[in-house]
């Protein structure tokens, strides 16, 4: 045990905290030793030094820079100055200015502080929002991230979502129970279901190796026909009376409860997504299962050598991951729209969420710092939508670029002409 | 270590079944008369359950051809009883196979679906007007774009490139589609920029996936939510306030071809169409041709499977996938412009409503072989129809089972439940020279 404890002086940067040194010690003593403080803050550092922190900080400003290319080339008072730029070169720039300058001013007011009003509760309501939407990202995230880290890619997120919501739903518009146990119940047959549609895939890469890939991205189109036909019977899930697929709102007694008062719209799965947070990081850096993901994510052939059942872990793996895309899907149907269950509930969290994982590099903290930008972007995109008449889906292509140049450092650098890295 | 997050081992990549949980089941040959029994049974038990009575009409002929074949009324029940006979025959025929070990001929799966399909309509639309003309003109239609992408993902994942990103090529496809059949004035044009656009997307994924050696499924989602997020961004700032001149595409017209378009049931089903889906045939076609038949193929194929043997013989691997992957994505996004120019002739957000996903299965469904795919995005274009019409007839089958349909065959098909799909061996896998 006490030699397991110390990290060992020759350790390979990076994947020496993460991936299972020697498979034939007891996994319950080494698990320990991958957390070992000291370690992990000397690969922290590794990691700065070795320029991949660099490649980030330029990945999210080379996809904002493109961001503000597309806002400049969109741009009515832009395009009109650029016709007499060689006239008046000055009318440009301060076109070019307003429209960017005003486009990120508004995205701050949207996501952080409001420097327009007055009030301190309503100047930093924003800030609320940002963490209003965070919260289901983060969720998310973990659910992908986990995934990632036992090798396998889950882009299931919108099927686990939507089963997870409808589940929830129903126990939160059918059942009349007083609030602490109807809203912990909701929140739980919701965890459920989503983990049991993601536990779908593991099973079937553990028992056949049907690529899970395949599988989720076929489950996510099976879960919203099923949804959508549970929405369209009223013995199931549509409000009686309607021709819509809709379902009832949900019993106030099922409804996460606002956080900071009613006066903002931040609820209670924000903390829970916290929570998931600290389970995520207890369960992939402290505990035995965590050790065993992690070895399956490295090599699955070792692992097995080492006695670790592979097909059982995916399938694990695949069921937490259900269960965290299932707490997303909670969160949007008890807490952010309780007006009742609907075909896009899932708000495309699903595939942010993939997005939120990339970026935060499958840590729990890194998917917890990722999921609040994503979170202020959004909340900052629907003002900048609002304010500056600038679309929204400008949020999804920053988004997507940031972690297209993140997950290719080489051409970062290129761009850039920063030194070639050295092979790790 | 990838400073991407994705600790995916690199011996287990791509879309292959992973070895390290490798759990052989038996030959499809066995599984045959198994899914034929349960079908079939199913088919009885819906029977059962909810019969009625009525006749049901075949209409045949479509309006305009021009030699009619009589309408066919027969009784709905005691035609969808005697289709279950046929169905237990034939798992019976194939059950005597496979004691004899002898090989399931293609012909018992044709003439089962076949029975089953004709029993199952004359029970769900009883009282009504099946009008087989439509039903399957339909299905092609909806099918076309599915083809064009499922031929965009076999040319691709052939070569060892995961092509996730085909909803996106499609997407962009018809965008570029409808920007340059409205600014031209001829949907030729439109065509043409289509398959740029998809190229271009494409371009991207070989750039990222073979040059930078991102995983490429991460590659393939992440440009789909980018093209999302562009066309979007771009039909809100720049379409919608200029539809006029930007987003009215002069369409593809009706082009019927002179013979072959009368024969009857065939004629009005495959040759009254437009000149893309005639583009289509030449596509299926040439690529079914080029991969099997052609040096250009072994070398593609080559590559896809065994990517260091090919470079052992000359073959520049890398070269290789650029190349297939731009004439794939080139495919892909003229299937784009089949919405742009024929089906929608406007652009609109999020217009292939993950179409592209349903192509990947029609790839993976078909065994990454191009005509098998074609086949596979016509049946799931077939169910995707029929749901669509069984409701508008009021059938009591719910549209949204037939709509799930072609995932689920697809799970299945991954699963090895029917037949096992075995993708190309180095898919997924980027090749770097030692």
């Amino acid at each position: 045990m006490s030699d397991t404890d110390k990290p060992q002086p020759d350790d390979k940067p990076d994947a020496a905290t993460e991936a299972p040194r020697t498979p034939e010690v007891d996994a319950t003593e080494d698990a320990s030793a991958a957390a070992d403080p000291d370690a992990r803050s000397r690969s922290l550092l590794r990691e700065i030094a070795s320029g991949d922190a660099l490649a980030g900080v330029l990945a999210v400003f080379l996809a904002v820079f493109v961001g503000s290319v597309m806002i400049a080339a969109t741009n009515e008072g832009v395009r009109e100055t650029a016709t007499y730029i060689t006239a008046r070169p000055s009318d440009f720039f301060n076109a070019l200015w307003e429209a960017i300058s005003g486009a990120y001013s508004a995205m701050f007011r949207g996501a952080i502080f409001n420097y327009n009003l007055t009030e301190p509760a309503q100047q930093w309501r924003p800030l609320t929002e940002t963490l209003k939407f965070a919260g289901p990202l983060i969720a998310g995230g973990l659910g992908v991230g986990i995934a990632f880290r036992a090798g396998m890619f889950n882009i299931g997120g919108r099927g686990q979502m939507l089963m997870a919501g409808g589940a929830a739903g129903w126990v939160g518009f059918e059942l009349d129970l007083p609030t602490i146990i109807h809203l912990p119940l909701a929140i739980l047959v919701g965890m459920v279901v989503g983990a049991l549609w993601g536990g779908i895939a593991g099973l079937l890469k553990a028992r056949t190796g049907a690529h899970e890939v395949i599988v989720t991205i076929m489950l996510n189109y099976v879960a919203y026909y099923l949804l959508f036909y549970a929405l369209s019977r009223q013995f199931l899930l549509q409000a009686p009376g309607s021709a819509n697929p809709k379902s009832l709102p949900m019993k106030e007694t099922a409804i996460l409860p606002k956080v900071l008062g009613d006066q903002f719209n931040l609820h209670l799965g924000f903390v829970l997504a916290l929570v998931a947070v600290a389970f995520a990081w207890w369960l992939l850096s402290r505990s035995t299962l965590g050790y065993r993901i992690r070895a399956v994510g490295e090599n699955p052939h070792a692992a097995r050598a080492s006695g670790i059942n592979v097909g059982k872990t995916y399938t694990i793996v695949m069921l937490i991951a259900g269960s965290l895309l299932g707490l997303a899907g909670v969160n949007q149907v008890l807490g952010t729209v309780t007006s009742g269950v609907s075909l896009d509930l899932d708000a495309s969290i699903g595939f942010d969420a993939i997005t939120v994982a990339l970026l935060g590099r499958s840590r729990p903290f890194g998917i917890l710092a990722a999921g609040l930008l994503f979170g202020a972007l959004k909340a900052g995109g629907f003002t900048m939508q609002t304010s500056e008449n600038i679309s929204v889906d400008l949020v999804l292509v920053v988004q997507s670029l940031i972690v297209l140049f993140l997950a290719a450092p080489p051409l970062v650098r290129a761009i850039f002409r920063l030194p070639a890295q050295e092979a790790k | 270590m990838s400073t991407v997050t994705t600790p995916t081992p690199a011996e287990s990549g791509g879309l292959a079944p992973d070895p390290a949980v490798v759990a052989r089941k038996g030959s499809g040959a066995k599984k045959l008369p198994i899914i034929f029994g349960v079908i079939s049974a199913l088919l009885a038990i819906v029977l059962l359950r909810s019969g009625h009575t009525g006749d049901t009409t075949f209409q045949l002929s479509a309006e305009t051809d021009f030699v009619t074949l009589p309408d066919i009324v027969v009784p709905s029940m005691l035609t969808a009883w005697l289709m279950v006979l046929v169905c237990v025959a034939l798992t019976a025929e194939s059950v005597r196979r496979m004691l004899a070990h002898t090989p399931q001929p293609i012909w018992i799966p044709i003439a089962f679906a076949l029975a089953w399909m004709t029993g199952f309509l004359s029970w769900a639309a009883a009282d009504e007007r099946i009008r087989v003309v439509s039903l399957f003109a339909g299905a092609v239609a909806l099918a076309i774009p599915l083809i064009f992408g499922a031929l965009g993902g076999v040319l691709g994942e052939r070569a060892g490139v995961v092509n996730i990103a085909i909803d996106g090529q499609l997407l962009f496809g018809a965008f570029a589609a409808a920007i340059a059949a409205s600014t031209t004035g001829s949907p030729w044009a439109g065509l043409v920029a289509a398959a740029v656009a998809g190229a271009l997307v494409a371009l991207v994924l070989g750039l990222f996936a073979i040059t930078y050696l991102v995983d490429q499924v991460i590659v393939g989602v992440v440009l789909n939510v980018l093209v999302i997020g562009l066309t979007n961004f771009l039909f809100r700032q720049v379409l919608t306030p200029n539809a006029q001149t930007l987003n009215a595409p002069e369409g593809f017209n009706r082009l019927p071809i002179p013979i072959l378009g009368e024969i009857p049931l065939v004629g009005p089903i495959f040759f009254r169409q437009t000149a893309l889906v005639y583009v289509l045939y030449a596509v299926v076609a040439l690529v079914a041709f080029g991969l099997y038949r052609t040096r250009w193929g072994l070398r593609v194929r080559a590559v896809g499977e065994h990517p260091k043997a090919a470079d052992t013989v000359g073959i520049k691997v890398n070269l290789t996938r650029y190349r297939t992957i731009l004439l794939a994505g080139a495919i892909a996004g003229m299937g784009g412009a089949y919405y742009t120019l024929v089906s929608v002739n406007q652009f609109n957000r999020e217009l292939t409503s993950g179409a592209g996903y349903i192509a990947l299965a029609a790839v993976i469904f078909g065994k990454w072989d191009p005509i098998r795919a074609t086949l596979a995005a016509l049946l799931f274009g077939f169910a995707t129809n029929l749901g669509g019409v069984l409701s508008a007839i009021g059938s009591p089958v719910p549209t949204q089972f037939m709509l799930m349909l072609p995932y689920l065959v697809t799970i299945f098909a991954v699963a090895g439940l029917v037949g096992r799909s075995r993708p190309p061996a180095a898919v997924g896998i980027p090749y770097q020279q030692q």
